[in-house]
């Protein structure tokens, strides 16, 4: 066909020639009009890793000025609304609009390559969820800079947050923004699926299947079981306070209590749809850097799958103070103890890897030694949370949040810095600088521990959550100012992170297609790979493709004219079908805008969803519509 | 005292038991867990160059060690967790039995942003009732029923007892029994608004008979007022709305809406632990008091200086 | 060969795709893992609410409270229409997967005219609740549990509509289009079963306890 030099007979075309044909074939439009209908994964991927780290800024940044209202009893810095707004928009916008963004981001970003594919699955789908993530995170934001930011706390408990106790549009539009930017999630996590179970390389068999790909795989069904429900139960909100229903009025025979068990249900296995994928990057890094395979491969990946589905029998242990029935708390704390087995069993695995490999310590390795350190912390004060007596003590102050952040910083956020070490060379072709890089890790590891630390005692001393300021004499000040000076060491550490970037791209050292010399397929593209990733479809062989064999083995015959993968068989990735793949289209941007602005209108009335539903439906149909006879050719 | 570290009731003190065993285990493991890192980060000191990799061979003597170690390592775990999960179950049980004749009855209902305190007695003529500021003997079993009559609120006194939260709709049953004299400091545990973070109340454990006294006094009318100072003051009462919120007994004032104000004298603090209750103090709060805690429910009434000293006397009988 | 990977990996050349087909019916396809995701989102959410229902219920002596159980009738007929529908619905999926054009036409357009009469039907539907959301928590959570499914009905109608449209059009008889009305019609199955949980929960269970 197409792929052989017709004047050649039989001949196919030399690798130079074929790049040429890719590129023409996969390239997007010019300018700003390219970049609002690429379906390129690793664009949009990038797009949405820098607008996660955006949010990540600003919700540090709140985070700081509260630090600043601490420092010292009856401060008057901050007062009580505009605390309430700062802790409110600094744990939305760490869960919502950072946390699971940048790791579905990794995932977008690096699935398809590490699974020897062109693409993710449903590329419309993928841009289509970006503007309603992007449009939902300035939606929250742009509130709180007109002052109508929600002030009811992440997790909005019911009555607060209800009709009478939290009048005005603050929490309608935090109800909606979740309801909203949820849908993203979910969109991503579905084209994910459908990436990793039919995309993957010819050979690459599931139990070949690199560990960072399992843990997005588990992240990822995860997201389609947790998010319907925040969806469902912020909507029920907004329905109390925009149309009168009763769910959470126990005058009229709702419940409190209903808006708890279903904000939960969603909110612990939105935890670990953080904490998993972060596990799946410190199987790379500590993989690449031990110079050996992580091991008891299998053993890791039961881990992940039963963190994963243990993760949703766990809600309940947020609502021990509630006065629920202690059988069923009893189960609760059972279960949240058991979760901590198989973290267990991957903490020794990449201790054990280490072990018996040779260690090179770079950046990346010390941010994971950073996460063993803290979070093994986070995970043991868990499982104190995890008693019921005990945590009539702890919830609901700062033990909690202490141990919270050293889960999340340290099970999260460190192996994502080592990540961001670690493959900042694929995705920009520039090395990172190592010098900046351990300096970095340091003022974080330091300024992390130094505020987060004294909160354990605070907490136990009877500092509750989530207040504006405390008394004096209670013995709380110093460790308040403590935590404060702690928070600068944490800010100058980013500084520093922002600093390393900004430097490695304009004169950073030019890293080649694998300066690490890692095993995984992403690694055997260019850095940054073409748009088309792999000119060449991969064969694998084995569970380590770039260490079992010097050549690099290929399928041939996709089309270089017509944008095509290949889809194989979902548990031995035998080769199956030809996909071929839309061309670029405005239509997800479109519909974003129509979805996002009936979301935007239903804050202030309820026909916007009747309306709305006009220029969604005409949209859609659009975006579905086949064009021309492009699919029909691939059929051949 | 405001702190779960010095458990002085009965109920704080089986929690304090699950917490100490807590750290040994957790602390235990965790030193292992940094002991073998450590050990894994000693034994290779590679130079910076680009390590050869380790064969990939599976069944090596080391590694089928290592398969051993890890399966010990679970039984630890496993072992670890269960002797947690047993202490926890038991003083969950513990915690259920304790105090269970109650000497003395309660009724706490919590408001944004205070708590109203009733004493139950089955004569209501015995009934007493207060605001943040709770009286016990030593020793006593205490029933309390706590409510909320708006938001989540949650009742934590760290030195006796763990946090129960108050959901409305939901009445709760709680239980103490305080074992040493002291002042207990508590404070609401829940997020419930703007002035959550000004939300304590104290428990003042004492002997027997200073707990009758204290009680007797509680249930005596406020004389009426003598002093030409104070009587200005009680007409100031009346005519500047303050009637409209509170209660004082032995007057036409009954309104619940906010504190009960027979004996606000006898209170240590102000405004659900915010402010000492001595006079200056007590005028500033009179005077602005969304100046001391911004959103609270009570209005500002401008009064002249005269009135608010006449005020802040006659607040000063309500002993 | 030894050809290079431009960044100067020898390659390997092991096969060849080109002769792979162009699309697959069901599990493998794409369309059939979107479909799937969907539906566990779209189940999970009416899961939950399904589960909210009777969490509230279970705080209410009489439920529903004050004798607001709804009438059968109409809702009965849905369900009596909607289980029969499995059939035409079963028949085009075999039809869409042998890719015939002429009879996926026909019951492209039977199973969309049925689709306009269960929707109507839905209508009356509402109205035999006798209540409203806003009268109590038993009217929001059974006016909301009925309205989730409507949605899935509606967007599935609207979805057909266009599909049927496709199928008279020059796009209609393409490989990919037949894939598209195959994985429709299980998103269609799916409506049918998750609607009998709901039936249950709103007309037989009150009626039972």
């Amino acid at each position: 066909m197409s792929a052989r030099n017709p004047s050649l007979d039989g001949e196919w075309l030399d690798e130079a020639a074929t790049h040429e044909r890719l590129r023409r074939t996969w390239r997007d439009a010019p300018g700003l009009w390219g970049a609002l209908t690429t379906l390129d994964h690793k664009r949009i991927g990038l797009r949405y890793i820098v607008t996660a780290f955006g949010f990540f800024a600003l919700a540090g940044i709140a985070a700081f000025v509260m630090r600043l209202q601490l420092a010292h009893a009856e401060n008057e810095l901050v007062g009580p609304d505009l605390y309430n707004q700062l802790f409110t928009m600094h744990g939305s916008t760490m869960m919502f609009l950072f946390a699971v963004p940048i790791m579905q981001a990794a995932g977008i970003y690096l699935v398809p390559l590490m699974v020897g594919t062109r693409s993710l699955a449903f590329p419309r789908l993928l841009s289509f969820s970006y503007w309603i993530y992007l449009s939902g995170g300035l939606l929250l934001w742009v509130a709180f800079f007109l002052n109508i930011g929600p002030d009811a706390g992440w997790f909005a408990y019911v009555p607060l947050s209800g009709p009478q106790y939290a009048p005005g549009k603050r929490v309608d539009i935090w109800a909606q923004m979740i309801t909203y930017t949820e849908l993203s999630s979910i969109a991503v996590a579905v084209s994910t699926i459908a990436t990793i179970l039919k995309q993957r390389a010819p050979g690459m068999a599931l139990n070949r299947v690199p560990l960072f790909v399992w843990a997005i795989l588990v992240m990822s069904f995860m997201v389609l079981f947790a998010m319907p429900s925040v969806m469902i139960t912020s909507t029920f909100l907004l329905m109390d306070r925009l149309v009168g229903t009763h769910f959470y009025n126990p005058a009229e025979g709702g419940d409190a209590l209903l808006w708890q068990h279903l904000f939960w249900f969603f909110g612990h296995p939105e935890v670990y749809i953080i904490f998993i994928p972060a596990l799946g990057m410190v199987s790379s890094i500590v993989a690449t850097f031990a110079r050996r395979p992580v091991f008891a491969y299998p053993l890791m990946v039961l881990s992940l799958l039963a963190t994963g589905l243990f993760a949703f029998g766990l809600w309940v242990h947020h609502m021990f103070a509630t006065g629920l029935p202690r059988l069923g708390n009893s189960f609760y704390t059972a279960a949240s103890m058991v979760i901590s087995i198989p973290t267990g069993i991957q903490i020794f695995g990449w201790i054990a890897t280490l072990w018996l490999g040779r260690p090179r310590f770079t950046t990346p390795l010390l941010f994971v030694g950073g996460f063993i350190v803290v979070f093994v912390i986070g995970g043991l004060t868990g499982v104190m949370l995890a008693s019921v007596p005990l945590d009539l003590q702890l919830h609901d102050t700062y033990f909690v949040v202490a141990h919270f952040h050293y889960v999340l910083i340290g099970g999260a956020v460190f192996p994502l810095l080592g990540a961001v070490y670690y493959w900042f060379p694929k995705l920009t072709g520039r090395l990172l600088d190592e010098r900046l890089g351990k300096v970095n890790f340091w003022l974080l590891f330091i300024g992390f521990n130094v505020t987060f630390l004294p909160m354990h005692y605070l907490g136990l001393a009877g500092m509750p959550r989530r207040v504006y300021t405390y008394s004096a004499g209670l013995g709380w000040d110093g460790l308040n100012l403590l935590e404060t000076g702690g928070a600068v060491l944490i800010a100058l550490s980013m500084l520093l992170l922002a600093i390393n970037i900004v430097r490695s791209l304009r004169s950073g050292a030019a890293a080649g297609a694998n300066p690490w010399d890692a095993d995984t397929l992403e690694w055997a593209t260019p850095s940054p790979p073409p748009s088309f990733n792999f000119a060449h479809i991969p064969l694998v062989t084995g569970s380590h493709p770039l260490w079992e064999s010097e050549r690099l083995r290929v399928m041939r015959g996709l089309q270089l004219d017509k944008r095509e993968l290949v889809l194989t068989s979902v548990l031995d990735a035998q080769p199956d079908l030809r996909e071929p793949l839309v061309p670029p289209t405005i239509w997800p941007l479109l519909a974003a805008l129509a979805v996002g602005g009936m979301f935007l209108a239903s804050i202030f009335t309820p026909w916007a969803v009747i309306v709305g539903a006009v220029p969604i439906a005409i949209t859609l149909t659009a975006w579905f519509w086949p064009k021309g006879k492009a699919e029909e050719e691939a059929e051949q | 005292m405001h702190s779960a570290l010095q458990a002085l009731g009965v109920h704080a003190q089986h929690i304090d038991l699950v917490w100490r065993t807590m750290l040994w285990i957790c602390g235990l493991m965790y030193l292992l867990v940094i002991a073998f890192l450590i050990d894994a980060i000693r034994r290779r000191r590679d130079s910076q160059s680009v390590a050869p990799r380790v064969e990939l061979q599976s069944d090596s003597p080391q590694v089928r060690r290592m398969s051993i170690v890890l399966g010990g390592w679970i039984g630890l775990m496993t072992l670890g967790l269960f002797a947690l999960a047993l202490t926890s179950f038991l003083t969950d049980r513990a915690l259920v039995h304790a105090a269970a004749e109650p000497q003395v009855s309660l009724k706490i209902t919590a408001h944004q942003w205070w708590w109203q305190i009733e004493y139950t007695d089955p004569d209501p003529s015995r009934h007493v009732r207060t605001a943040n500021e709770i009286h016990l003997p030593v020793g006593a079993q205490v029933h309390a029923e706590l409510a909320s009559d708006d938001v989540i609120h949650s009742f934590w006194v760290p030195n006796l007892h763990g946090k129960r939260d108050l959901i409305p709709g939901r009445p709760a049953e709680f239980r103490l029994q305080p074992l040493q004299p002291g002042r207990y400091r508590g404070q609401c545990a829940e997020f419930c608004g703007l002035q959550h973070a000004h939300m304590a109340l104290e428990i003042v454990v004492e002997s027997q008979q200073d707990y009758a006294a204290w009680y007797e006094q509680q249930l005596a009318t406020p004389p009426a007022v003598s002093e030409a100072r104070a009587a200005r003051g009680q007409q100031v009462f009346f005519t500047s709305a303050c009637n409209l919120c509170h209660a004082i007994a032995g007057t036409d004032a009954a309104a619940n809406y906010g504190p009960d104000l027979s004996h606000v004298a006898s209170r240590r603090m102000l405004a659900a632990g915010t402010l000492p209750n001595d006079s200056e103090h007590l005028r500033r709060w009179l005077e602005n008091p969304q100046r001391v805690k911004p959103g609270n429910r009570m209005p500002v009434v401008s009064l002249g200086p005269d009135d608010l000293d006449a005020l802040v006397a006659y607040l000063g009988t309500l002993r | 060969m030894s050809a290079r990977d431009l960044d100067d990996r020898p390659l390997q050349f092991m096969g060849d795709l080109s002769q792979l087909p162009g699309h697959g019916h069901s599990h493998r396809s794409l369309t059939w893992w979107g479909m799937m995701g969907l539906i566990c989102v779209e189940g999970t959410a009416l899961a939950l609410a399904a589960a909210a229902y009777l969490y509230l219920s279970s705080h209410e002596r009489q439920w529903p409270p004050a004798q607001l159980l709804p009438s059968a009738g109409w809702g009965t007929a849905f369900t009596v229409i909607v289980l029969l529908s499995f059939v035409p619905n079963m028949v085009l999926n075999k039809r869409a997967e042998q890719e015939k054009l002429g009879p996926v036409r026909l019951w492209m357009v039977i199973m969309t005219l049925i689709g306009v009469v269960l929707v109507a039907i839905r209508y009356f539907e509402f109205r035999s609740m006798h209540v409203a959301w806003s009268d109590s928590a038993y009217g929001s959570i059974a006016i909301t549990l009925l309205g989730l499914h409507t949605v899935h009905l509606v967007t599935d109608l609207y979805d057909s509509v266009v599909l049927t449209v496709l199928m008279f059009t020059r796009h209609g008889d393409t490989g990919r289009r037949y894939v598209d009305v195959a994985e429709n019609a299980i998103y269609w199955n799916f409506v049918i079963y998750v609607w009998l949980p709901v039936y249950v929960l709103l007309y037989l269970a009150p009626r039972w306890l």
